[in-house]
């Protein structure tokens, strides 16, 4: 057992946890949205990113930081609230984030997180650039306008679907979540349509066909139900 | 056409069957043979690396060397490094899209002309600067640059 304090309380924790692991079974709460337990943390979203005092205030992403013997964590701060903010802001201005107009208004980890975090404006300038929305597949549809880039459908259709279908294709504010070779979803040869991806994203970029704004709901947990009763080979 | 181009992908790309680690360098030796990558070519070098064509896409499309479509008959690349930056290099842009109908990135619809973005030709005392081709013209201005391309574009390729 590592023991390591998380906002001045004392934790214990095994070695292959993260402190966002850590910080969880301790009942202290760290924003997360990319993170999705049972996908591979990537720390790409920033919102996890926690203090270290011990390493001279270093901030790093909680979601893919092993915990370390002594590790003196601040979780919650002035700082880190503002750090948070300010990246919620950068979300909303990339993209089109209007919720009243979104199929997952009131079912949305990205409006839940700025409710939580007190993000009532934005200061950078909405960049609103037209990206299409496909809705070729049969059951499901992407509305790129939606999609902050967390890779948590790339994830779920490579590591738990094993599809790999969905990858990244672009770079930097212009890259796009594609199926395939940038084909219509529908047309996608590798997709078996389980529809993980859907379930997996926090926001409205991926959704139900024939489901209202109401009954959007996603199930993001199946993704942890699945792997946990799966054996798994230990490497 | 397309039967075609996807045999000769496959033969270029058998040193590297199997071999997911090659990606680059397959896509490397298609483009130096074809000139670019279409999609038909991105689907045979993924089947035949056995890397996923989601994959493949996203390598292709993430560095710019990699282009999708064929490069036009003459290259524009226009600096877009400070000093033109502030000598107006935004102006001689608007003009190229004017005349050409394509901006950074593209090529015309005529196939004469790809119009590339660059960082500094290294003649920033002449900026704005675009070179066409191997040749280097300076102090452009809107009208100069349309000029300039109309000259190159009745020359032929």
């Amino acid at each position: 057992m590592i023991t390591l304090r998380i906002d001045d309380i004392p934790v214990q924790a095994e070695p292959d946890q993260t402190i966002l692991d850590a910080a969880k079974a301790a009942g202290i709460r760290i924003p997360t949205l990319c993170h999705l337990p049972g996908l591979s943390p990537v720390g790409a979203c920033r919102l996890c990113l926690v203090e270290i005092r011990n390493w001279n205030g270093k901030l790093v992403p909680a979601c893919a930081t092993p915990v370390q013997e002594g590790l003196d964590v601040v979780a919650n701060s002035d700082r880190l609230r503002e750090l948070r903010r300010t990246i919620l802001e950068l979300l909303f201005a990339e993209r089109n984030h209007i919720c009243a107009f979104c199929v997952a208004n009131g079912h949305c980890e990205l409006q839940d997180l700025a409710a939580e975090l007190g993000m009532d404006h934005v200061r950078f300038p909405y960049r609103f650039p037209p990206l299409p929305l496909d809705a070729s597949h049969p059951k499901f549809g992407i509305d790129h306008n939606r999609c902050i880039l967390c890779g948590r459908c790339v994830r779920a259709c490579s590591e738990v679907e094993g599809a790999m279908t969905w990858g990244f294709a672009g770079r930097g504010i212009f890259t796009l979540i594609e199926a395939d070779l940038g084909d219509p979803w529908g047309d996608a040869k590798t997709c078996t349509g389980c529809g993980k991806c859907v379930q997996a994203c926090p926001t409205g970029a991926l959704f139900e066909k024939g489901r209202a704004t109401g009954e959007q709901e996603k199930r993001p947990a199946i993704v942890a139900a699945l792997t946990e009763r799966r054996p798994r080979a230990q490497g | 056409m397309t039967v075609e181009i996807e045999a000769r992908v496959a033969e270029l790309v058998k040193p590297y069957a199997g071999k997911r680690s090659e990606l680059i360098q397959a896509l490397h030796r298609v483009q130096s043979e074809l000139g670019h990558i279409p999609k038909a070519a991105q689907a045979v070098v993924a089947e035949a690396l056995g890397v996923p064509p989601s994959q493949v896409t996203g390598v292709v499309s993430f560095y710019h060397f990699f282009r999708t479509a064929p490069a036009g008959q003459h290259t524009v690349r226009l600096c877009l490094g400070t000093a033109c930056h502030v000598r107006g290099a935004e102006r001689v842009l608007k003009a190229i899209q004017e005349e050409l109908g394509v901006g950074l990135g593209a090529t015309s619809a005529d196939g004469m002309f790809t119009v590339e973005g660059v960082r500094c030709l290294g003649a920033c005392g002449l900026a704005p600067v675009m070179m066409v081709d191997d040749e280097v013209y300076g102090r452009l201005d809107p009208k100069r640059v349309k000029r300039i391309l109309r000259e190159v574009g009745k020359d032929g390729g």
